[in-house]
């Protein structure tokens, strides 16, 4: 995936003032920046949520720019989100189905009707769910409802509709949000994991530094809408600007 | 096997209430077992939009309206059989409910239920208006005649047309229940519960909620052919904007987002406004209003769901009911 040069306003607001990177086949790309520095603009504008006012952002050849939302995952972009968006009446197992539903082809009628087709499309992503359950712990919660389960829980649950959709490009905001100090370590562990098991590349935007800097192979760092930094995980934790934008030089405005 | 036991129940109970009634119900009796089953359809239709899709919709008399036209129509200006009337009904509805559905799309929540209960307010007017006239018959509707059972069977037109009407939502109830718990069940639901999520999941938004609207539109225009048949008339004040509501409140009332929710609430709006004549005839509409509020504090998530606690296998919560 290419970002090139992308611009972001908001109103008279510069959020995103050109910057640009590229994520490599398998690789897991940090995104990184204090409060207000873009990245979550960022991540809006890959996926879809937000409308870049300039650039371009090119995934597999396929520019993104003003694309449906609902296409992105048929190109193989999957997501979760900050808060934990999940359906919240559904149980874990549906909830992950519904991460699925790009693969099926079957309409009202077959599905009404019981035709061939939609059962058999239903049993490929019940058995392809089931394996995921089981890779991300989550069988024994499987037919409970997710309102009811804890924010750990229902995080992994997001991880298991983005995964079921088969994503060469996984986009996590913020997945450590919220979490508790031994949670994120597996996060971390369980990142590692699923670039293993699964052919794809991830987009990690987080604030959890040590997170970021252990499972990456690459990070931006972003400060008011700008790139600071493009390296390794030890190039950018040893660059001036970034020192400098964490830790504010004695300036605790922007800290 | 607790499955299959609570399946077999389920079944037995079915064909309980098909049978039944035949024997133990006079005319009367059966007439309003009829509209029961055509109430529990129209009800579904309903709970597939506003329940399950989260559309709200408060303007479904209008498509019951039209079924019910549709059957008058055809069966008096042309002379065709009743039951041919049905799937002509269920096209047209699903059209005029596709159609429906398009401005829906722009019009949220509230704004949406207001632009429906506009159209079910406009239906009754649209019926007596002078250009229709010599196909609605304006103010004097369309008397038909019940029809007799087929094949030489041992039954009378009531028997028959109960027992026709019931074989029909038998099938369509199943295939709703198929369609709620399968792959476009879920996006509804998914719809519903958090659209930005479903459309980040590759779902349609607006080609999935105007489908909705056509489905919907179809169970509840079927369920006005049935009731037009059952009545052997229709007139322009039959289908007034009261009409609407009721078909919302048997929603609520049976459980929104259940199945069997329906059969409930389509009980509760046939019977209890008789009920609430017999406990005062000054004033039933209030007592009505009272035994809507009992049941819901008695049954909060509508009946089916109090129903769910006491169904043998009652753990499959996982399922739609």
């Amino acid at each position: 995936m290419r970002v090139a040069d992308v611009e972001m306003h908001f109103g008279g607001i510069v959020a995103l003032a050109g910057v640009s990177f590229e994520v490599g086949r398998r690789q897991i790309c940090g995104l990184i920046g204090p409060n207000g520095s873009g990245k979550t603009t960022m991540f809006n504008c890959i996926s879809g949520f937000y409308r870049h006012s300039r650039g371009d952002i090119v995934f597999d050849g396929t520019s993104l720019t003003g694309m449906a939302r609902h296409r992105m995952i048929d190109l193989g972009i999957g997501r979760t989100f900050q808060n934990v968006a999940l359906f919240r009446s559904m149980t874990v197992r549906d909830n992950m189905l519904v991460g699925a539903h790009h693969l099926g082809r079957t309409g009202f009628i077959a599905n009404a009707l019981r035709l061939g087709r939609a059962t058999a499309e239903e049993a490929a992503a019940r058995r392809r769910g089931a394996e995921i359950l089981a890779l991300l712990e989550l069988e024994e919660v499987a037919d409970e409802v997710v309102s009811a389960l804890p924010f750990g829980t229902r995080k992994r649950v997001e991880l298991a509709r983005a995964l079921i959709s088969e994503p060469k490009l996984l986009l996590l905001d913020e997945p450590a949000g919220g979490l508790t100090h031994g949670e994120v370590d597996e996060l971390g562990a369980l990142i590692l994991k699923l670039r293993q098991s699964f052919d794809m590349s991830i987009l990690l935007v987080e604030h959890h530094m040590s997170l970021v800097m252990s499972v990456s192979d690459k990070v931006v760092a972003l400060e008011f809408g700008r790139k600071i930094a493009d390296g390794t995980p030890d190039e950018v934790r040893n660059e001036p600007e970034v020192i400098r934008a964490y830790l504010g030089e004695g300036d605790d405005e922007h800290a | 096997m607790r499955i299959m036991s609570s399946r077999l129940v389920l079944v037995l109970l079915v064909l309980a209430m098909a049978v039944v009634p035949l024997f133990v119900s006079s005319g009367y009796q059966l007439f309003q077992f009829t509209m029961v089953v055509a109430y529990a359809l129209a009800v579904l239709g309903v709970n597939l939009v506003t329940g399950y899709n989260g559309q709200i919709s408060l303007g479904h008399g209008a498509f019951y309206a039209i079924g019910a036209y549709v059957t008058a129509i055809m069966m008096d200006h042309w002379d065709l059989p009743y039951w041919s009337t049905l799937p002509v009904a269920a096209v047209i509805c699903a059209g005029v409910g596709f159609l429906l559905g398009l401005p829906a799309l722009r019009l949220g929540g509230l704004y949406l239920a207001l632009t429906t209960l506009a159209l079910a307010a406009a239906v009754p007017q649209l019926l007596k208006y002078d250009l229709f006239e010599g196909w609605t018959g304006g103010v004097q509707g369309i008397s038909i005649i019940k029809p007799d059972a087929p094949f030489g069977l041992p039954l009378n037109a009531d028997q028959w047309l109960y027992l026709f009407s019931f074989a029909v939502a038998v099938v369509l109830f199943i295939s709703a229940w198929n369609l709620v718990n399968g792959r476009i069940g879920r996006a509804l639901k998914a719809i519903r519960d958090q659209p930005l999520a479903a459309e980040a999941m590759g779902i349609d938004l607006a080609q999935l909620k105007t489908r909705t609207f056509a489905a919907s539109a179809m169970y509840t225009g079927i369920a006005g052919s049935i009731a037009a048949i059952a009545v052997q008339f229709v007139s322009p004040d039959s289908f007034a904007s009261a009409l609407s509501i009721t078909l919302f409140v048997g929603m609520v009332v049976g459980g929104a987002a259940s199945i069997s929710g329906a059969v409930f609430g389509a009980l509760f709006i046939q019977f209890i406004p008789n009920i609430a004549d017999q406990v005062s005839k000054a004033a039933p509409g209030a007592v009505y209003g009272l035994i809507l509020i009992v049941f819901m504090f008695v049954a909060p998530g509508g009946i089916a769901s109090l129903v769910r606690k006491w169904w043998p296998a009652g753990g499959s919560r996982a399922r739609s009911t």
